[in-house]
């Protein structure tokens, strides 16, 4: 006998069958002249260059790190948010000491800056004139 | 330990009062008084031992059905594949009106007419014909993408955008997967669309494709929290997963409907919830994924032909499911507003229909009236206006409770 979750797998073979139903006519039906500037990368009309497949912004790791830790925060909520009812106030404490664990995890991330997407650049200490050493800001000004 | 927590636990209502209209679907099929005899009552009694709830008035209705089909064909594989495609006969009609429908809201919206020829009456054939355009067009995969992933990417797409579907109730008669973790489950398969879009992406190996793809990841995975957040609050109140029984517990007028339980974190939760869910279908104003003035297309830049149709039909099947998930969770469902006033199996068909395509009304509203935010914007409401809402929420539901208790 077919279990709920088979079911649920015939959901996922009837969407497959879908998309191979729809790929099959359509191959049964186009054309196929492929030339090389055809089938060239789209770069808005520009002759491509370089690949795509290179180091990427280290912004998206740390979100998805990030999301990692509350995701599994979240998992564990939804089987006690089923019962805590007939548990009572211990259960609620409980999962609120668990949750103030996170949060303050949470507030030392958002402090740290890592929830922005442009991190604020960290401060760079400016020796005051009169030190000896040049003016940071007037030697920038003459390299820019 | 898990599984006992995660047992729909018994709740043993099967009082007629609450479920008024329905008793008099019981009998829809004309079942007979002695089940015994027919297959269909064969698989009533595997399920009544499955389930550690009694079975009530709503699951009969809902195996009328099936027993319906059993009697027929007299294979289960059979008849839960012919169920499956329920679901589909839906999503395709659905997909090609709500195409056209937003193209004419947004034309009437800049004070346009939008497609008025195709078809005679305000251009309704229009993506009709966009389809059949689209079916004939070639099939280009770049020389320098990825072939193999390049085609599996909208399979996965779709199959997972579509597998959502399992679990949402369109009516009382009609559930794709009786799963006792439904909600949990909806938000679980629908993260799976994810892995299609960075695969699309990748796989072209074209910078428009590549950044949408990471845009597009990064935005959904932060999303994901709030909607998981909104969910919970939900869950807290109903004390269970399935969605059918969380329909159940808002039948009645429509004050019973979740989105006026314990005011205000219900409706919070909804607005937190809706929020989240446009980012998680790349909506304006959460389409920097696919932002067309900087993007070209995103991370279906390289796809054209039927592998596009089908990528943008999983994007409107994915619309549909978040407000499908919205007005079970949050509307009542397929529940009448009026009490037992024009419900029905059938009629909870329309009203679990007219509820989603409300929810699909504002998030068209919404694109033609809102412009784009940054990405760093997007992660401000992210991560440091929604989340904290929905701790609030999540809090606030569980002092409440407990305290009226």
């Amino acid at each position: 006998m077919l279990t709920e979750f088979g079911r649920v797998l015939i959901f996922l073979i009837v969407g497959a069958l879908f998309v191979a139903v729809g790929l099959i006519t359509a191959w049964l039906l186009r054309p196929n002249r492929p030339y090389p500037s055809k089938l060239a990368t789209y770069e808005c009309g520009e002759t491509p260059f370089g690949d795509t497949h290179i180091r990427f912004n280290i912004r998206f790791y740390v979100v998805a790190l990030i999301f990692l830790i509350f995701d599994v925060e979240v998992v564990f909520l939804f089987p006690w948010a089923t019962v805590y009812k007939g548990l009572g106030w211990p259960a609620f404490i409980e999962m609120a000491v668990f949750l103030v664990i996170l949060l303050v995890g949470y507030a030392y991330v958002w402090r740290k800056g890592d929830l922005d997407w442009d991190k604020p650049a960290p401060s760079i200490p400016r020796y005051a004139a009169g030190t000896g050493v040049h003016e940071e800001a007037h030697q920038d000004g003459i390299e820019a | 330990m898990l599984g006992e927590v995660l047992r729909k636990p018994d709740k043993g209502k099967s009082s007629g009062v609450l479920f008024g209209d329905h008793e008099r679907y019981v009998d829809w099929d004309g079942r007979s008084e002695d089940p015994q005899g027919s297959p269909g009552g064969a698989l009533r009694r595997e399920l009544e031992a499955g389930h550690s709830s009694p079975i009530t008035e709503y699951t009969i209705t809902q195996t009328a059905m099936k027993e319906l089909l059993l009697g027929i064909f007299e294979n289960p594989v059979i008849v839960y594949t012919l169920l499956a495609l329920v679901p589909l006969i839906f999503v395709i009609p659905f997909a090609l009106f709500a195409v056209w429908w937003e193209r004419k809201i947004s034309a009437h919206m800049q004070d346009r007419l939008g497609p008025m020829r195709t078809g005679g009456w305000h251009g309704w054939a229009q993506t009709i014909a966009d389809i059949l355009k689209l079916i004939q067009k070639e099939d280009i995969i770049p020389s320098a993408a990825d072939r193999r992933l390049f085609k599996l990417a909208p399979y996965i797409v779709f199959a997972g955008s579509y597998a959502a579907y399992a679990a949402i109730p369109f009516s009382a008669a009609y559930i794709g997967s009786e799963i006792n973790i439904g909600l949990f489950y909806v938000i679980a398969i629908s993260s799976i669309v994810v892995v299609g879009l960075l695969m699309a992406g990748w796989a072209s190996n074209n910078k428009w494709s590549l950044f949408g793809a990471m845009r597009s990841a990064a935005q959904i995975v932060s999303y994901e929290i709030p909607i998981a957040l909104g969910l919970l609050a939900v869950v807290m109140v109903a004390g269970t997963f399935d969605l059918q029984e969380i329909n159940r517990m808002q039948s009645g007028w429509f004050w019973n409907w979740f989105m006026f339980q314990k005011f205000p974190f219900l409706f919070l939760a909804m607005i937190v919830y809706f929020v989240a869910s446009l980012a998680e279908v790349n909506r304006t104003p959460f389409d920097i994924p696919e932002a067309e003035s900087e993007l070209v297309g995103g991370y279906h830049t390289e796809y054209g032909g039927m592998r596009f149709a089908l990528l943008f039909l999983s994007e409107y099947a994915n619309m549909f499911a978040v407000s499908a998930v919205a007005s079970t969770v949050f509307l009542g469902g397929w529940n009448s507003p009026f009490g037992s006033f024009l419900s029905g199996p059938v009629l909870g068909f329309f009203w679990f229909l007219a509820k989603g395509m409300a929810f699909i009304f504002v998030q068209m509203w919404l694109r033609w009236t809102l412009p784009r935010l940054r990405v760093d914007q997007l992660m401000y409401v992210g991560w440091k206006v929604l989340i904290p809402f929905g701790f609030v929420i999540v809090f606030g539901v569980g002092i409440w409770t407990l305290a009226v208790r």
